[in-house]
């Protein structure tokens, strides 16, 4: 592996542009100066709104593995996401600047860029947000979900507990094999999966995307409440057509995935957006 | 030598005797005389299926030896190996990675017609490891694009045999094109444990593993050519450094898993032939076991027991006999793990049926770690 040392230079340097940004937006002068440099990014405004979340990790209850339980998440302010996910020829300015390393994928220009972890969809995040003078981000679990809306795979198996704890294992299985012979894992032009009604596209096509959320070992009590869990940030979410878990450094899903289980077919990045005026108010701080 | 039927024969022909005694003497004639008796001898045409299944058999013979047909058809054609679309110009019998599972009984005749159809560009053949002289039958199978032949050779002994192209000068890679598969001769009574009890299956399973060499370009991407005779010079060059690109079962990373996952319940017995016709193999269930195996493949030697991983040499199939004890999802491997996880050596099994909390259960499910 390639030292991570401009990797990290990167992170601090953008963390200053972003800073000095701040000032830049409020003047409406900064934008424009990185617009020559960087293609403009077509993002999708989610609405403030709610939704029913079905809590991502492990949960079990009565020492039993359960489906996780719900919760209501509201947005109250709505928040920005691309609307593509980032491609191969995004990544690639970001690789020239010495700030990502490069991608394992064999996709190019406006393929999505795949064959990235979680630390190079961070590294990509802190480049992005110093050439934008913008905060951009990793969405969390949430704000994906919500994002996706009628795309969002709900990973519930709904099944009673029988006794035998291969019902469940065989039965996640089946649904993540559902179809999945006459599916094209190859990764495709952006657009090639359409949109969803929220107006972003290619959510949950054949691109996992990296979330910020970390994995969670959890044990719920008799009211669905979470009793006591373990997190584990080495691991994170990853989003799709299905929920995945991922360690943090795994570039390629079907490597790093377990050996009898289904893997993504590729891991990619889309980034959401802060305000600006919660950029602003970074700059200050 | 004669056969105490040739003998017989020859008694029956009366004043004829002498004369076909003296022609007896003489090879060719003695293989005459074979012939006609072998034309006596009831026949069977198989249709072939693709792998991991094999095409419906006996496990015991019914009645006496049999003259059992079968075709394979040379298909040259591109074919995606793994989920990356990389692709391979292969060389196949009947278009599968490996080549069907063919099946005969101890004292079977089988007799294979191999067509080389005009459209592809290479000559070829069958050797297969079943049979005896010929160089497995590969002198007498040379075909040319446009032609076909066929051969019959009897199965004098019981086991599981691989077969494979082997034409002058080019033979591994024609092998690691995909040109392989395996001939399992039954026992006539079937197979047995070490101690002679018969042994029977539920299903049968073929799991053929390949190795393949990919050239890369430049920037390390695998190339795709446009032709075999293009790609030829530079996959010779890989195959000579030895260390495959992809190490696969049924020909494409991940071609038995999720949909295409083998199935099998609990308390049924599965015999898993597998094999390799160029590089050797551990094969193992990870969570379960061989309770009966024939590493080397041949059923005159009594099985080994409750082996973990089971060793298959380059250039042989082995079979395993596994009965299911529990539910879930087993992962068949080749257990060199990265050839596995890596390269592509992972195929699944859905077992359907009841846990036994006897063999195994849960005592603590992962909680945060208790203070002592």
């Amino acid at each position: 592996m390639k030292a991570r040392v401009p990797a990290t230079i990167a992170v601090i340097a953008a963390a200053l542009a972003a800073a000095a940004s701040g000032l830049s937006i409020a003047q409406h002068s900064g934008r424009a100066r990185t617009a020559a440099r960087l293609a403009p990014i077509e993002t999708v405004t989610i609405l403030p709104g709610a939704f029913t979340f079905r809590l991502p990790g492990e949960y079990l209850r009565n020492g039993k593995p359960v489906d996780a339980p719900t919760r209501t998440v509201s947005f109250q302010a709505g928040f920005d996401v691309m609307k593509y996910q980032v491609t191969a020829g995004d990544y690639a300015r970001c690789v020239v600047d010495g700030a990502c390393e490069a991608a394992d994928g064999n996709a190019a220009g406006d393929m999505p860029v795949t064959g990235v972890s979680y630390r190079d969809a961070e590294a990509y995040a802190a480049w992005f947000s110093g050439r934008s003078g913008e905060s951009w981000r990793l969405p969390t679990d949430e704000e994906w979900s919500f994002a996706a809306a009628e795309r969002l795979h709900d990973d519930a198996l709904g099944l009673a507990d029988d006794g035998n704890p291969a019902t469940r294992w065989l039965a996640r299985y089946r649904s993540e094999a559902a179809g999945q012979a006459e599916r094209d894992p190859q990764p495709k032009p952006r657009g090639h999966f359409g949109a969803n009604s929220r107006g972003v596209f290619d959510i949950a096509g054949n691109v996992w995307e990296w979330t910020s959320t970390c994995y969670v070992n959890a044990t719920l009590a008799p009211n669905a409440a979470v009793e006591r869990s373990v997190e584990n940030c080495g691991v994170r979410v990853v989003d799709g057509r299905h929920r995945g878990y991922m360690s943090t450094f795994i570039r390629d899903g079907r490597s790093g995935g377990c050996a009898a289980g289904l893997a993504p077919d590729n891991l990619g990045i889309r980034l959401v957006r802060d305000e600006p005026a919660l950029v602003a108010l970074l700059g200050w701080l | 030598m004669l056969t105490r039927r040739e003998a017989l024969l020859g008694t029956a022909a009366g004043a004829a005797t002498a004369a076909l005694f003296a022609a007896m003497a003489a090879t060719p004639v003695l293989a005459e005389v074979r012939a006609g008796d072998i034309s006596t001898l009831p026949r069977e045409k198989v249709t072939l299926v693709a792998p991991p299944f094999v095409h419906e058999h006996q496990q015991v013979a019914i009645g006496g030896p049999k003259v059992v047909e079968f075709q394979l058809t040379v298909k040259e054609q591109p074919m995606v190996i793994d989920d990356d679309g990389t692709t391979m110009q292969a060389m196949t019998y009947n278009g599968s990675i490996p080549a069907p599972m063919m099946v005969v009984h101890e004292g079977d005749y089988l007799e294979l017609t191999l067509v080389n159809p005009e459209t592809n560009e290479m000559p070829h053949n069958v050797d297969f490891h079943a049979a005896t002289g010929a160089l497995g039958g590969a002198k007498l199978l040379d075909v040319n694009p446009g032609e076909q032949a066929t051969i019959r050779f009897k199965a004098t002994r019981a086991g599981t045999f691989v077969y494979h192209c082997a034409p002058a000068g080019m033979i591994p890679w024609h092998v690691v094109s995909g040109m392989s598969g395996t001939v399992m001769v039954l026992p006539r009574d079937g197979l047995k444990d070490e101690a002679g009890k018969p042994l029977k299956y539920d299903r049968i399973y073929y799991v053929g593993e390949n190795e393949f060499y990919i050239p890369r370009d430049e920037n390390g991407k695998f190339k795709k050519f446009d032709s075999l005779g293009d790609s030829y010079d530079e996959t010779l060059k890989v195959m000579r450094g030895l260390i495959p690109t992809h190490v696969v079962f049924n020909g494409k990373v991940g071609a038995l898993t999720g949909d295409n996952a083998m199935k099998a319940n609990v308390g049924e017995t599965v015999l898993f032939v597998h094999s390799q016709a160029n590089r050797d193999t551990r094969p193992h269930i990870i969570g379960g076991h061989g309770d009966h195996v024939w590493e080397q493949g041949k059923f005159s030697n009594p099985p080994a027991k409750d082996l973990e991983t089971w060793f298959v040499r380059g250039g042989s199939a082995g079979a395993a006999l596994y009965t299911f004890l529990q539910p879930g999802i087993y992962a068949y491997v080749n257990h060199n793990l990265i050839e596995a996880a890596e390269l592509g050596a992972t195929a699944h099994i859905m077992v359907e049926g009841k846990w036994n909390d006897d063999l195994m259960t849960q005592v603590k499910a992962p909680a945060p770690i208790a203070a002592y």
